[in-house]
């Protein structure tokens, strides 16, 4: 394949960056607005001919004989050269996870650049401060996201992976005169931050040990090993699995290099995707605009984490330890947020915990898949999901932003009955909501099947543990939605405008992205998406029962929010009232953030910080102090000799002299 | 005036008398407060000085001759810081209205 259009992908979003961060202040709101609409359309529309020639252009450069998807580098140009076995590398990797990335990354963004248009401007069509500062910032993150998913080597990603976190926050901070949205995103820099410090610090020790950075050898070689252990073919050719001797000696603290590498990897991963415990930024970063949490914080940015292990998904294989870790912390990330979910106010907060459950869902999905069930049936399941969730929780996340710049509030509790004033926010709300709940035949009842079958394969346990999170995901989602657009009659406050459906840039993302929800599911990931490129017909293995159960849960789950919710009534204050402890838990997010705050200013600030502080004042500036102090002491006490009376010098001078005429005489004597 | 013809002149002679000249300079410069008299003093002190270069060079290097020049060097020298002196005493005089050396202490610190 020619590079000419890859490389267009991710120049186009950086040039639109450049140029309208530098000249935006120039041209009027709309023709920047426009500008970087138009140039997400051109991108999306050279990053689907992109995926298409890759999925169905039949080139053997991506598929092998047998029907095998191969990873394709179209270009790989030396970044940095700073020995000669360190060589960082800006390339662009074609394969299946890549090319269904291009496409997601670009359709949300195309939809949020659209939905902007409307979203960042009052009911008086005044543009908001800073208009073409967002537009840029949005090209900005989309060319970061871009990079980051057709990475050729873990350096290339690292970089853009901390490009996505510089833009997230930016955009976090876009109102950045309100201190809660400043504060928001310090934490949300920080706290991935702080993850990133063990992904550099497993790429390291990666790196260290097996000498390669680049995805297709790190990948390619464990291949073969797998196919030793679990008995499957791989379409690998012959690999140079030497690199990995180094790694499999050395141990510390009783595990191998190559399983702490994963592990630290993963943490990483953790932190841009919100797993528990880092996932405390994500509720927060829902002080960014709207479209941009739609954009970066449920659909693009925050599944970084799960690619990332989707792409080393081969190495992880190696050593299923880490693996198992991923589960345990997916599984109680999953249950943990749906259980906040349940008791939050603040209908972005809601859609915010929501999102870090379901990437709790691809992350459990990655952790069970094995080779020997099924094909690797949960990496498949988890990417599958991955591409429905984005569309189905940015239309949420959209039609949120609708509902809040239609009332002027973040909370339900302003909203209430807004089914007839906003008919068609309802209903592509619905079709969301719908999705979310996994009821057939929209996308994430597919997806979430899938997963669920997957960890069936693994241990019933899990499955049972993701069927009831899958149950309470129905039940918060048809909360939230009876509370917006049912409960009781909507009433307007005095002085507001009457809630109404917002202007064509608004609704039409909401209907395409609707329409999508509607018929991906029918989508034959299988053919597309597997851990080995080897296609899976994931129809002919369709467990019905699994499937029969999941829908009759996520029913259950929505007919007891339908009696709870969809009437003004008491039953939701009886439940609250008979578990308080619970509800208070559910709706502080389970103190993590009390927690955080605790360890944070109790322990690292007083007791660690302020003893280093005083050494530095007391002891380091003191000494430094003191020489200064002393010096000019000295200086006052001798300054009274310059009294500028010349007899008094000579009297000075006189007794000097006969001094050293006595010392001299002393010493020749 | 006998005793005259037996004294023999040696250096000490002049040594003393330039001795006491230099200590008078010196206790002058140090007490006096109008600067005309401490110029005098100072005037006094280099003639000393002056003296002793020629008592050296009479009784040390008869024969040579750089101690006189030396002397004769140094009186017009003194001749010159004299006349610079009167004139910087001058200037502080229209300045102040007054030669008291206790008074002149603006070159301080």
């Amino acid at each position: 394949m020619e590079a000419t259009l890859p490389i267009l992908i991710l120049a186009l979003p950086l040039f639109m960056f450049l140029f309208i961060g530098l000249f935006g202040n120039k041209m009027s709101h709309p023709v920047a607005g426009w500008l970087g609409t138009l140039g997400m359309g051109t991108t999306l529309v050279i990053a689907y001919t992109v995926a298409f020639t890759y999925f169905f252009g039949g080139s053997p450069e991506f598929i092998a004989e047998n029907g095998d998807r191969l990873q394709a580098v179209i270009f790989d140009q030396t970044w940095l050269a700073f020995t000669q076995s360190l060589v960082i590398k800006i390339g662009f990797l074609l394969d299946p996870i890549s090319a269904m990335m291009l496409v997601v990354i670009t359709t949300i963004s195309f939809m949020v650049h659209l939905y902007s248009l409307g979203y960042m401007r009052d009911h008086h069509g005044v543009y908001e401060h800073g208009f073409q500062r967002f537009y840029a910032f949005l090209s900005l993150f989309s060319f970061s996201m871009l990079g980051l998913v057709v990475a050729t080597n873990i350096f290339q990603m690292y970089i853009f992976w901390e490009l996505v976190g510089a833009s997230s926050y930016l955009l976090i901070g876009f109102y950045y005169v309100k201190p809660s949205a400043v504060s928001a995103s310090k934490k949300a820099f920080i706290v991935t931050r702080f993850a990133d410090l063990g992904f550099l610090i497993g790429i390291l020790v990666l790196s260290y040990y097996t000498g390669v950075f680049d995805f297709t050898s790190l990948t390619s070689v464990p291949a073969e090993g797998i196919a030793d252990v679990y008995q499957v073919s791989t379409t690998t050719s012959e690999g140079i699995r030497s690199i990995f001797e180094n790694s499999a000696a050395p141990t510390f603290m009783g595990a191998s290099v190559l399983t702490w590498a994963l592990v630290l990897i993963f943490m990483g991963g953790m932190g841009k995707s919100a797993m528990m415990p880092l996932h405390i930024w994500l509720p927060d970063a829902m002080e960014g605009p709207t479209p941009v949490s739609a954009l970066i914080h449920a659909a693009t940015m925050v599944v970084a984490g799960v690619y990332l292990v989707a792409r080393l998904f081969p190495l992880y294989l190696m050593e299923t330890a880490a693996l198992d870790i991923i589960t345990v912390v997916g599984a109680i990330t999953a249950f943990y947020a749906a259980m906040v979910a349940c008791a939050q106010v603040d209908i972005k907060r809601v859609l915010a915990f929501s999102t870090i459950s379901q990437i709790a869902f691809m992350m459990v999905s990655l952790g069970v898949a094995r080779p020997d069930f099924h094909e690797g049936l949960g990496y498949m399941a988890s990417m599958f999901h991955l591409f429905t969730h984005a569309m189905f929780k940015a239309l949420l996340f959209l039609g949120a932003g609708a509902l809040i710049h239609a009332v002027g509030s973040n909370d339900y509790t302003a909203m209430h009955g807004l089914r007839k004033q906003m008919p068609i926010t309802h209903i592509t709300f619905l079709i969301g909501c719908l999705a979310i709940a996994g009821i057939i035949p929209f996308s994430g009842f597919f997806s979430k099947d899938e997963i669920l079958s997957s960890c069936l394969g693994e241990s019933w346990v899990v499955y049972t543990w993701m069927s009831a999170v899958a149950a309470l995901t129905a039940f918060y989602m048809f909360r939230l939605y009876y509370l917006i657009f049912w409960w009781k009659e909507h009433e307007t406050p005095q002085g507001h405008h009457a809630p109404k459906d917002q202007p064509w840039t608004m609704t039409t993302p909401l209907v395409i992205l609707a329409l999508v929800s509607c018929v991906a599911g029918f989508i034959p990931f299988g053919d597309f998406v597997t851990w080995n490129g080897e296609p899976y017909d994931f129809m002919a293995h369709f467990d019905w029962s699994v499937a029969g159960v999941s829908l009759a849960v996520a029913i259950a789950a929505i007919v007891l929010a339908t009696v709870m919710y969809r009437k003004e009534n008491s039953l939701p204050a009886k439940f609250k009232n008979a578990m308080p402890t619970l509800w208070r838990w559910c709706s502080k997010r389970f103190y993590f953030d009390e927690l955080y705050m605790f360890i944070t200013h109790s322990i690292i600030f007083k007791g660690i910080c302020k003893p280093i502080a005083w050494f530095d004042r007391a002891i380091i500036d003191g000494m430094m102090n003191s020489f200064a102090t002393v010096t000019n002491k000295a200086s006052e006490a001798i300054r009274p000799m310059q009294s500028g009376n010349i007899q008094s010098y000579v009297w000075i001078y006189l007794i000097g002299a006969l001094l050293l005429a006595g010392i001299t005489m002393m010493c020749l004597l | 005036m006998d005793f005259l013809q037996n004294i023999d002149i040696t250096a000490i002679f002049y040594i003393v008398p330039s001795l006491i000249m230099f200590c008078c300079g010196v206790y002058g410069f140090m007490t006096r407060r109008n600067m005309i008299a401490i110029l005098i003093s100072l005037e006094l002190m280099l003639n000393s000085v002056d003296i002793n270069f020629a008592v050296f060079n009479r009784f040390l290097f008869p024969g040579q001759l750089e101690g006189m020049f030396f002397t004769l060097f140094a009186i017009a020298i003194a001749a010159a810081e004299t006349a610079l002196a009167i004139a910087i005493i001058i200037n502080i005089f229209r300045a102040t209205k007054n030669i008291d050396v206790r008074g002149l202490d603006a070159m301080k610190f």
